[in-house]
């Protein structure tokens, strides 16, 4: 029986990912964990204090508040660096997406196996996250399940755009920009640590316009409950079309990278 | 005779405003070893390339096992094998593990896979290695497992882009005795070489590029009889005197070709000549008889050296 094509680049990526997790782990596991104790407790108790804060987060404690969004930003982060650095390595450093496409792999393979990797790849760290959660009585959920899912999407919203701009250059120097001026803004202004509400009027609708929003509410919602259908599935939508068009210029990007 | 395994007519590749194939017609026969023998920037790789399925064709016509690489190339792909100019290898995975995992890509059976790279580990003499990370390895045993890489689909084509290019004398005479046993065993290699030697060592046929153009083809052996002579008389007057000793070997040489630092007088035998020159009294500070070979062969017909 043969293995679909994806399947077999996927294989290759995670192989390489077997032998690093190690050096991954503090990454994509420690760090949260950090920002969890540090905000969630920490900022939470203060945040809880305030006569009005219950009523402005929606009835719940901030800890939950914000460490239900962690399984959103978290994914963020890490496929945002994993769409960028290790992604350049199989254009140009290893070449292993050469190699590839010297063989049976088209690249639009090549681009579906990344986009499967990158979903394996944040499932294992929500997966972490939410084993996190459920130690906590404010966030211990059934919840946690799907939120697991909403994470993923959230990752492939951020990584399958992100590698398509990878595919196009010829060196990182535009990378930490990326960070800067995309993934960080993101982190601070699309309802993680406070509800947009809370942001000037002229901001909000910017907020609306971001994965990262749509993934939070998304996972906040099915950890703590108070999200409606229509609700979800419009923010499943919209990461979806994040995810959806960015493969799309993947496989014309790909292409043109690999096969010149 | 059967019909060529490759087949190309007035092949063209153009990046942009760059044509680097301009309209070059090839026959590559099953069971051959066939060069394309060129400086850098000659037309090879982007050739190679072609051939290989993953640079679409610009115009002429194309085909590798009577099929169109434009649409099928996948299954093309299935049956060539690939070693490209530099190593496209994972350095921090295992030699096995590259070898497995490159198989897969051809859809082999795990088993398979391993059955067949320990074979080819030991073809290219790398048993002992199979354990170990590709990273510490040197540049002849990587170039060894990009070849053993390249065998696992037991490819009917084998393509090398400069496959001994940065590798030190002992490796490269141990990675041609390799390729010279896959000759043996029939296998069809295509290769592509700046080094005269190489294409003469395993070469059955040739044709060489300049400028996105073939300039000759041939056996090497009856490119050297035609382009040159059988032999060539080096000789060293100091550099930047050597235009003026032309005249002083008229009638000597059959053709002079002046380099910045030495003269190349092409002759039938060398030594006469050499011992008809000290009669008439041109001593050059030093002379070196040897055979003719690509290189000049190269030079007679584009006025250059292969490697600048």
């Amino acid at each position: 029986m043969s293995t679909p094509a994806p399947l077999r680049v996927a294989y290759r990526d995670l192989v390489v990912y077997r032998g690093i997790w190690k050096a991954n782990f503090a990454g994509s596991f420690i760090q949260p964990m950090l920002y969890l104790l540090g905000i969630g407790l920490g900022v939470g108790e203060l945040v809880d204090r305030g006569p009005d804060s219950a009523e402005l987060l929606g009835g719940v404690s901030y800890f939950g508040f914000y460490s239900s969004a962690l399984l959103a930003t978290t994914a963020m982060f890490t496929a945002s660096q994993q769409a960028l650095w290790p992604t350049m390595d199989g254009f140009q450093w290893s070449n292993a997406y050469r190699a590839m496409v010297s063989t049976p792999i088209e690249p639009r393979d090549v681009a579906t196996g990344l986009t499967i990797y990158f979903a394996a790849r944040a499932a294992v760290g929500a997966v972490g996250v939410a084993l996190v959660l459920a130690l906590f009585d404010d966030t211990r959920s059934w919840g946690l399940i799907p939120a697991v899912l909403a994470a993923v999407l959230t990752a492939l919203a951020f990584a399958v755009p992100i590698a398509a701009w990878t595919s196009t250059r010829t060196t990182g120097d535009s990378f930490t920009a990326i960070f800067r001026f995309g993934v960080l803004p993101m982190f601070l202004f699309s309802g993680a640590f406070y509800p947009i509400k809370q942001l000037p009027d002229w901001l909000e609708p910017v907020a609306w316009l971001t994965p990262l929003w749509h993934g939070v509410e998304l996972c906040r919602g099915m950890v703590l409950g108070g999200l409606t259908g229509a609700e979800g599935v419009g923010h499943v939508a919209a990461l979806m079309a994040y995810a959806v068009i960015g493969w799309t210029v993947c496989t014309v990007t790909f292409r043109r990278r690999l096969q010149p | 005779m059967p019909p060529p395994l490759i087949t190309a007519r007035s092949l063209v590749k153009r990046f942009g405003d760059l044509v680097a194939v301009d309209g070059i017609d090839v026959d590559v026969q099953p069971g051959e070893a066939f060069g394309f023998l060129g400086p850098n920037g000659a037309g090879k790789t982007s050739t190679m390339r072609m051939i290989g399925c993953v640079s679409p064709v610009t115009s002429g016509r194309l085909e590798i096992f009577g099929l169109d690489p434009a649409h099928e190339g996948r299954s093309i792909r299935s049956r060539i094998g690939v070693v490209p100019q530099l190593d496209q290898l994972d350095n921090e995975l295992t030699v096995m593990e590259n070898l497995v995992i490159y198989a897969r890509y051809f859809d082999i059976p795990r088993a398979v896979a391993r059955a067949r790279a320990a074979e080819l580990l030991e073809f290219v003499q790398l048993t002992e290695r199979g354990g170990d990370k590709v990273d510490p390895l040197s540049g002849g045993q990587k170039r060894r497992v990009s070849i053993a890489r390249s065998l696992i689909s037991e490819p009917e084509l084998l393509l090398l882009d400069e496959p001994t290019t940065g590798l030190d004398p002992q490796a490269r005479h141990l990675l041609w005795d390799r390729l010279y046993q896959l000759k043996e065993q029939g296998s069809t290699l295509v290769l592509t070489t700046h080094y005269m030697d190489e294409a003469e060592q395993l070469c059955d046929r040739l044709v060489v590029m300049d400028g996105g153009r073939i300039v000759a083809e041939g056996s090497p052996r009856n490119l050297i009889s035609e382009y040159a002579t059988r032999e060539v008389l080096e000789m060293r007057f100091g550099h930047g005197r050597n235009q003026e000793r032309v005249g002083d070997v008229a009638g000597v040489a059959e053709r002079v070709e002046v380099l910045p630092d030495r003269l190349l007088v092409y002759v039938s035998d060398g030594e006469s000549a050499l011992a008809e020159l000290h009669a008439r009294d041109v001593i050059p500070e030093s002379a070196l008889v040897r055979r003719s070979s690509l290189e000049d062969v190269f030079l007679r017909l584009t006025g250059r050296t292969l490697v600048d």
